[in-house]
């Protein structure tokens, strides 16, 4: 059947084994990729003119930006693998967004820090409560607020499904984030690359941008993968240690 | 469904049950309040919506962790899993329950407190119509936190962190809208009728995301 050979696949991933031969195998060319991508995006970054208004500042921009992107792209991550969980009860999925609560919260903050360093410097303040920044202040919150509920649960499948129910009634602040400068009027500037008339942004700037957000991509999908194998390397070892202690209990007894 | 709904009103309303307490933890956090700030009339008097509203935003988290944690030391949430009836229904009529018995309390409450708060009879009506037209969307938001942490042995806390983020959007539209009615360049309406719109949406969603959490969290 060909038509579901796509199915059978990503069917097969569920099995951990497998999973881990295939992030064993495709790891080290991820990393390998982002380290280059880095390496062209930073120098980029770092040697093309600086903005006439702004100055040096724009630079802030190629990090800032891409953590920002990475922030939402993380969480629709977790949207996805939260219906993975719900629907499929794909054992990888509970894995998945699992892993991926920490990174989302890093490029959030990432993302944070850096508008706020740059916003000292160009609008003369760290912080202002307009509805880009408190929405994505309100992403981090809901990070965080996911990892803790994941702590607090001692069974793993239990707290992967308990919390893929919250990941996707979160989701609603997505759209808030993204439409947030359309909405109402921010003193966070409009969306300037991602339109339908095509980016706004001069090519100077465009071009590391760009690399740096393929990098920043390429970097979290090598993390997550990285984090999926702790996780179910963690799991193995509470699985094995409670086997020994069973046996050990029943040598006792 | 009715007999569900009579239920939970008597048990929140007797002893034991949370209502009266979130009405006096109301009144306690607005009274700090001047406290805070310095009792100065005209300033009390323009933070006056916000603060009884952040108030009763708080009281609303304060019984949430009990709405279905009692069933569930009774057992009598297997029951409820286990009925015919959909699963969304009851979580509804529960919420229902649960806003008559903490819910409403705290907007009956609200036009005293905007007495102490020094506002105008305007300000009063509005905040009042506003946390009618508001609260029950806490309910229904709080409804899934308190679902997904009802297995947790101390879960309360945990439901205000998760619940909050989610509620900033009534918080800001419940507000804005009082002001709008106190000041005059702000139209009253478009605020009010966008809180109007989110508390139907969690209408919706809330006993949705409840029933799943629910289904999932009962081993």
């Amino acid at each position: 059947m060909p038509e579901s050979l796509a199915i059978t696949k990503f069917s097969d991933l569920a099995n951990p084994t497998r999973f881990l031969a295939l992030a064993a195998r495709i790891l080290p060319f991820m990393a390998a990729i982002t380290a280059i991508l880095f390496a062209i995006g930073l120098y980029l970054s770092f040697t093309t003119e600086g903005d006439y208004q702004q100055g040096q500042t724009v630079r802030i921009m190629y990090v800032h930006v891409p953590a920002a992107w990475l922030s939402m792209m993380c969480y629709t991550v977790m949207a996805i693998s939260a219906i993975g969980t719900l629907v499929w009860r794909h054992p990888l999925a509970d894995v998945s967004h699992k892993a991926a609560a920490p990174l989302g919260a890093g490029f959030t903050l990432i993302a944070l820090a850096t508008g706020s360093l740059w916003g000292k410097p160009m609008w003369g303040t760290w912080w202002v409560w307009d509805a880009r920044l408190t929405s994505v202040f309100v992403l981090f919150l809901m990070y965080l607020g996911l990892i803790a509920l994941n702590r607090a649960m001692d069974d793993p499948s239990r707290a992967a499904r308990v919390s893929a129910v919250l990941i996707l009634v979160g989701f609603v602040n997505i759209p808030i984030i993204k439409f947030s400068v359309d909405w109402w009027n921010t003193l966070h500037q409009p969306a300037s690359v991602m339109r339908m008339d095509g980016p706004t942004i001069d090519p100077e700037f465009l071009w590391p941008l760009l690399i740096m957000a393929i990098a920043f991509t390429l970097l979290f999908f090598t993390l997550h993968v990285m984090a999926m194998r702790n996780e179910i390397w963690r799991r193995r070892v509470t699985a094995q240690r409670r086997m020994a202690a069973r046996m050990a209990g029943g040598r006792e007894a | 469904m009715t007999a569900l709904l009579l239920r939970d009103l008597r048990l929140s309303v007797r002893a034991g049950g949370g209502a009266l307490i979130g009405v006096l933890f109301f009144m306690t956090v607005v009274a700090v309040i001047p406290f805070g700030v310095g009792p100065d009339l005209n300033l009390l008097s323009r933070i006056g919506p916000a603060i009884v509203w952040i108030g009763a935003l708080l009281s609303a988290l304060l019984g949430l962790d009990r709405m279905f944690q009692t069933d569930r030391e009774d057992g009598s949430l297997d029951l409820l899993l286990m009925q015919e009836h959909p699963l969304v229904l009851t979580v509804l009529v529960k919420c229902l329950a649960h806003w008559l018995g903490n819910g409403l309390p705290l907007v009956i409450a609200s036009p005293l407190l905007g007495l102490f708060m020094n506002m105008d009879e305007v300000a009063i009506g509005a905040t009042m119509l506003t946390l009618l037209v508001g609260t029950p969307a806490l309910t229904f938001i709080g409804a899934v936190g308190a679902a997904v942490a009802v297995a947790l042995p101390r879960g309360g806390l945990l439901v205000s962190i998760l619940v909050l983020p989610l509620a900033i959007p009534v918080l800001i539209f419940g507000v804005s809208a009082s002001y709008a009615a106190v000041e005059d360049p702000a139209p009253f309406m478009p605020p009010f009728l966008i809180l109007v719109a989110i508390t139907m949406f969690f209408t919706v969603l809330g006993p949705l995301g409840a029933a799943l959490a629910l289904k999932n969290a009962a081993d």
